[in-house]
């Protein structure tokens, strides 16, 4: 071969795995910044869980927390409540908490681990809005098939006293529920599963 | 002898192509001579981006992209800041004043055939700058840390957790939190005033540069260029230096005169243009009673609330605005210029306005049980007007009238009849007609000469 003939072939594959080593380079140099903006330490650390005192709640009553930024209720639900959660209504989307919205020790009619405790991600699953707590039956504005439960203003969502979404409405998954645990019988620990439970 | 001016022209001209980019852009840049009102509306939306980068810049001199701060820095340019308010005032109303301009500029284009071969390219440019323009303007709306700000920034955020498997991991990514927080209002900032700005110059020179290649279009949408004198130069064209240049000086004054009007009288638009729930703080745990976005993406927002299913709600909606991008695909008809298209094109322009302006208003309101079957009737109008576009692209034959009315009604009404629950059939049948209406009148009336036969399109500019 001498030195005036130019090796076409020799040429492309030296140009072609030059842009492939070159490209492939180019690409994983974008991870740094891509990483760069899921969240820090600071924010990850400032998701841990939060214990919280239930032991002077009263009847009815629905306090309302911070975790991750997220807004958290827990509700003491009374005995007629709960026991109103048992009827199958018809107008309920998933009565029976079939999609993955709760740990699995809350698939049942209160979506609890004690029916006298409701622990709720207060977040609309439509867009993310903030529900309002309306425990009153049958209220003017929300009619008389209302048996008292959250009532999205955005848009209309409605869900009942354990969270679960009404048919028809823009919302089309039940509450979720965020894992927890009981540390003692007036003490929730929130963001961390019972010690039983599966992983 | 030169005067110094020549020669210092001269002296840059050997070492940069300055008098060659004057020529090419302005002064021997041949316009078609029949420009009308519709024409002002790219360089006045050249003018706003100008308004918005020069009053950014001195917002930020002042702004604090900090959560604590955020809200405070504001009002500390609207109270504290010498003549901080008005410069506040020009760049919110800049933002709703870009969006006009650019909606009248984009119907413009629509109307006269503007996408039309040769200049998709200069179409998908411009549909890419509004898709730009939409995301600087969301990120921006962020930044005052008012109560609509943080609820809209959470809506529109969530809309990525609709995504199948991904969605949840985007949607914390992207707002580099488990909520809307300190991270993502310092990363909208740093977007907003840098990042899209920088993309939003770029493509307006890339849009400009497709235009002045292959030239602009006119009311009459007849190409100039296909009658050229002896020097090459298009009979019907004029120079738009100094004709458009002038035009374009009355359209910038008469539009700043408007313009100052809103700025010192009306800044807030009776709540259209800065919503009163923004004038109270961020506020995680109390969401404001009506979240709406700001009155230039209502329209959008009505497709998103029409489906009540998020999923297919947010698809319904990028829909809505992938569609535009396809148009020069969609609308083959080679008549470019509404002025010579058939009385159904018009009919279906008119509806296509209507129908823009009713999503709108209904994006804005409260979804009662009547408005929701309107936003989802007028959804529908919104796609039917792009089913028409493409069905009046050449003469149909009886099969495919038949067809194209068979598909698109039937899927309608399945629809329909998938979602109508009890006591709701009245409403849901009323609002049946008003596609089934559209569509048996774009159907039918194609077939009739004087409805649906585009006219003819004479050789030269009429006028």
């Amino acid at each position: 071969m001498s030195d005036d003939t130019v090796d076409v072939g020799r040429r492309r594959f030296l140009t072609g795995s030059t842009a492939l080593v070159g490209g492939t380079g180019a690409a994983v140099a974008i991870w740094p910044f891509i990483a760069s903006m899921s969240p820090s330490a600071r924010a990850r650390t400032a998701g841990a869980p939060i214990e919280v005192d239930i032991g002077q709640m009263e009847w009815g009553q629905k306090i309302d927390l911070i975790w991750r930024k997220q807004p958290i209720w827990i509700i003491r639900r009374t005995p007629e409540m709960v026991a109103a959660l048992e009827v199958e209504a018809s107008y309920l989307r998933d009565p029976h908490s079939e999609q993955e919205q709760q740990p699995e020790f809350a698939r049942n009619s209160h979506r609890s681990l004690n029916p006298e405790f409701l622990v709720l991600v207060g977040i609309c699953t439509h867009l993310g809005c903030n529900p309002t707590y309306r425990p009153d039956a049958a209220p003017e504005d929300l009619g008389p098939e209302w048996q008292g439960g959250f009532f999205c203003a955005c848009h209309g969502s409605r869900f009942d006293l354990s969270g679960r979404v009404y048919d028809h409405v823009p919302a089309n998954a039940n509450l979720r529920v965020p894992p927890y645990r009981f540390v003692s019988d007036t003490r929730i620990l929130i963001g961390e599963m019972p010690e039983d439970a599966p992983a | 002898m030169k005067s110094l001016f020549e020669g210092l022209i001269g002296w840059i001209d050997a070492r940069f192509p300055l008098m060659q980019l004057w020529n090419d852009h302005l002064a021997k840049y041949y316009a078609p001579k029949n420009f009308n009102f519709w024409y002002f509306f790219g360089s006045l939306a050249l003018l706003v981006l100008i308004i918005q980068i020069v009053t950014g810049i001195f917002l930020t001199m002042h702004y604090k992209p900090d959560a604590e701060l955020a809200f405070a820095s504001l009002e500390y340019i609207r109270r504290d800041v010498p003549l901080g308010w008005l410069i506040q005032y020009m760049h919110s109303t800049g933002a709703s004043f870009f969006f006009i301009v650019v909606y009248l500029h984009m119907f413009r284009g629509i109307m006269y055939g503007s996408f039309k071969a040769p200049r998709e390219l200069i179409w998908l440019l411009g549909m890419f700058l509004y898709m730009t323009l939409m995301a600087e303007a969301f990120m921006g709306y962020l930044l005052p840390w008012g109560n609509m700000s943080y609820w809209g920034a959470q809506v529109i955020v969530n809309l990525f957790s609709t995504i199948p498997w991904v969605g949840p991991d985007i949607a914390i990514w992207l707002r580099g939190d488990f909520a809307i927080s300190d991270a993502t209002l310092t990363r909208f900032f740093a977007l907003h005033v840098s990042a899209i700005p920088l993309a939003l110059l770029a493509l307006v020179a890339l849009h400009i540069m497709a235009l002045h290649e292959v030239g602009s279009n006119n009311p009459d949408g007849i190409e100039i260029k296909e009658h050229k004198d002896a020097d090459g130069k298009p009979l019907d064209g004029v120079p738009f230096h100094p004709y458009y240049t002038v035009k374009d000086i009355w359209g910038s004054v008469a539009f700043l005169f408007l313009f100052a009007l809103v700025v010192f009288f009306a800044p807030e638009m009776g709540g259209y243009f800065l919503e009163p729930d923004n004038f109270t703080p961020a506020n995680p745990l109390l969401t404001p009673e009506h979240i709406v976005p700001v009155w230039y993406f209502t329209p959008f927002y009505s497709v998103l609330r029409a489906i009540p299913d998020p999923q297919f709600g947010a698809l319904a909606m990028l829909l809505s605005i992938l569609v535009l991008f396809f148009l020069p695909w969609i609308d083959r008809n080679p008549v470019r210029s509404v002025r010579y298209r058939s009385l159904l094109y018009k009919i279906n322009l008119g509806v296509f306005v209507v129908t823009f302006a009713a999503l709108g208003y209904l994006g804005f309101n409260p979804p009662t049980p009547l408005y929701s079957e309107l936003a989802l009737r007028f959804s529908e109008w919104y796609f039917l007007f792009f089913i028409a576009l493409w069905f009046f692209s050449r003469p149909r034959r009886n099969m495919e009238r038949l067809l194209t009315l068979v598909v698109v009604l039937g899927l309608i009404s399945l629809y329909d009849v998938v979602r109508v629950e009890p006591g709701h059939g009245m409403l849901v049948f009323l609002g049946w007609l008003m596609p089934a209406v559209f569509v048996a009148v774009m159907v039918f009336g194609s077939g009739i000469e004087k409805l649906g036969r585009d006219l003819p399109v004479p050789d030269r500019l009429t006028g």
